[in-house]
């Protein structure tokens, strides 16, 4: 599903993210990506969420070459990809409905299936009786459970986590990576960046280490 | 389709409640772009105003006759009569040499340098009103030559002059109101420009993750473009009242003037059209202030 052939990433200071990196995550698999600060993780799924492209090497997902995706096409291609964020990316001068509902209105759904649809996720994350609420109101582990809904409400067939659990206490953290193994469960490809080393051990999930831009 | 329509009209709405959750700063806007656009409407109505003023006068020409010197009071009278029984003739009226020495006396203040000269050198005149209901516009320049052939008249002149200057200025002035047009629909476009660059960087973290959730240029700019159109059309609006409040003070002295003179004439101001005209103006200009501002800055904003 995801597949990274010799991958380099420069940039233009000359540092060097990423250096000749090749691994590859199945459909439907779930795995955690590892490593110290700086050792790469934020650039790899930086190049699969197409924020960054490679400076070298090939990155597929799905079936798509994203070197060759252009630019135009680029939103398109996110659609198919949830992103959870450290420091979760909601606004917040809409209500968790609206927060939830982004994809879908900038997909154009309709409004009953909106309807439908965010209520599913919200239910999905424990949040439903708070779809009044504006983020700010909510505590750090819900505004966390917001992000995931809206990365999870257009049904994407890859989820990507960047530091998902950074700022929350282990409870939570088990809570959060418990939700993403039940989206595992029906299909979803998951990939989470942590260096959560204590809570992972626990889980059976492969791990991506990488170190200096390699596979460690 | 009905669906990408409905969506528009919430994105209309969407953007009108945006301006209203910042009713301070969205009227200040609004206010300039209507002053902007009432400055050149309020010129254009004037010079209508002077255009349609100098198109009833065209009619009220006058022909003067200046009669030779040696024309008696009797002959002239006589001449008078004569003239008088012509159809393309409505009315004569007669003034001798020494009424004109006295007129101009009068309205020049030459008093003593008059009094020292040795005979009158002004003429008898009579002036001559065509009747407009017999002649046409082009053959008062043939009355005009058939008044001037006459052996007792030394020239016919039609007072048209003064009038050709009043239009020379009112093309002027029209010429004025399109620069001025011009220069302030920049201007309009410029402001709404600067006000939607500023709402684009107030929302670059929000811009930032619509980007990231799949947004599309197109999606992230409708918003911004309506904006504009929202500010240009109020301001439009803003424009309008504006000149109906104007009119409505110049109107009366106006009216006050208009009956010294005798004229019936009374300001038009155009307030249908301008209705109409001043709104969508407004409209077209800030889309397009929206989207120079848009095409500028919203491509620099990326997800990092």
């Amino acid at each position: 599903m995801i597949n990274f052939t010799d991958v380099y990433k420069r940039y233009p200071n000359n540092y060097e993210a990423l250096s000749g990196l090749s691994f590859h995550l199945d459909e439907g698999e779930m795995a955690f990506l590892t490593g110290h600060s700086g050792a790469g993780k934020s650039t790899l799924l930086k190049l699969i969420a197409l924020i960054e492209r490679s400076s070298h090497g090939q990155v597929l997902v799905g079936k798509q070459n994203l070197s060759s995706l252009p630019k135009r096409k680029i939103p398109f291609y996110r659609r198919q990809i949830g992103i959870v964020f450290q420091d979760h990316n909601l606004l917040h001068d809409r209500t968790v409905f609206d927060n939830v509902a982004l994809p879908l209105v900038i997909a154009g759904e309709n409004h009953r299936e909106i309807g439908r649809r965010v209520r599913a996720a919200l239910d999905k994350v424990g949040l439903l009786s708070k779809e009044r609420n504006l983020p700010i109101a909510l505590s750090g582990g819900e505004q966390q459970r917001v992000g995931i809904a809206r990365a999870v409400v257009n049904r994407p067939p890859i989820l990507l986590a960047d530091e998902p659990t950074g700022n929350l206490d282990p409870e939570l953290s088990r809570e959060i990576m418990h939700l993403f193994e039940q989206f595992n469960q029906v299909g979803v490809t998951v990939f989470v960046a942590t260096h959560d080393i204590d809570l992972i051990q626990t889980l059976p999930y492969r791990q991506v280490i990488l170190k200096q831009g390699r596979l460690a | 389709m009905s669906n990408y329509l409905l969506r528009h009209l919430q994105v209309m709405l969407f953007s009108l409640g945006r301006l209203w959750r910042q009713p301070v700063a969205s009227l200040m806007t609004i206010t300039v772009i209507g002053i902007a656009l009432v400055l050149p409407a309020g010129l254009f109505v004037l010079s209508e105003n002077m255009s349609s003023l100098s198109n009833r006068w065209d009619s009220a020409s006058q022909i003067t006759l200046f009669l030779q010197q040696n024309v008696s009071p009797k002959q002239a009278k006589k001449l008078t009569d004569e003239l008088q029984s012509w159809p393309e003739i409505k009315q004569l009226h007669y003034q001798s040499a020494k009424q004109s020495l006295e007129e101009f006396r009068q309205l020049s203040g030459l008093g003593d340098v008059l009094d020292s000269l040795p005979n009158n050198p002004l003429p008898a005149i009579i002036i001559v009103e065509p009747d407009d209901d017999n002649i046409e516009k082009a053959t008062i320049s043939q009355l005009v030559q058939k008044l001037d052939a006459l052996s007792s008249v030394d020239q016919a002149k039609l007072d048209m002059e003064w009038l050709q200057r009043f239009r020379s200025i009112n093309k002027m002035v029209q010429r004025g109101v399109t620069i001025l047009a011009i220069l302030l629909s920049l201007s309009v476009v410029l402001a709404i420009g600067n006000t939607i660059r500023l709402a684009i960087l107030s929302r670059e973290a929000e811009i930032r993750v619509m980007k990231l959730v799949g947004a599309t240029d197109r999606f992230i700019r409708r918003p911004f473009l309506y904006t504009g159109f929202w500010y240009g059309i109020l301001g439009g609006f803003v424009a309008w009242i504006t000149l109906v409040f104007s009119m409505g003070l110049l109107s009366g002295p106006v009216n006050d003037l208009a009956g010294q003179y005798g004229s019936d004439f009374s300001l038009h101001w155009f307030g249908g059209f301008m209705f109409l005209i001043l709104p969508f103006t407004g409209a077209i200009l800030g889309i397009s202030g929206a989207w120079l501002a848009v095409g500028r800055h919203l491509h620099l904003i990326e997800p990092s």
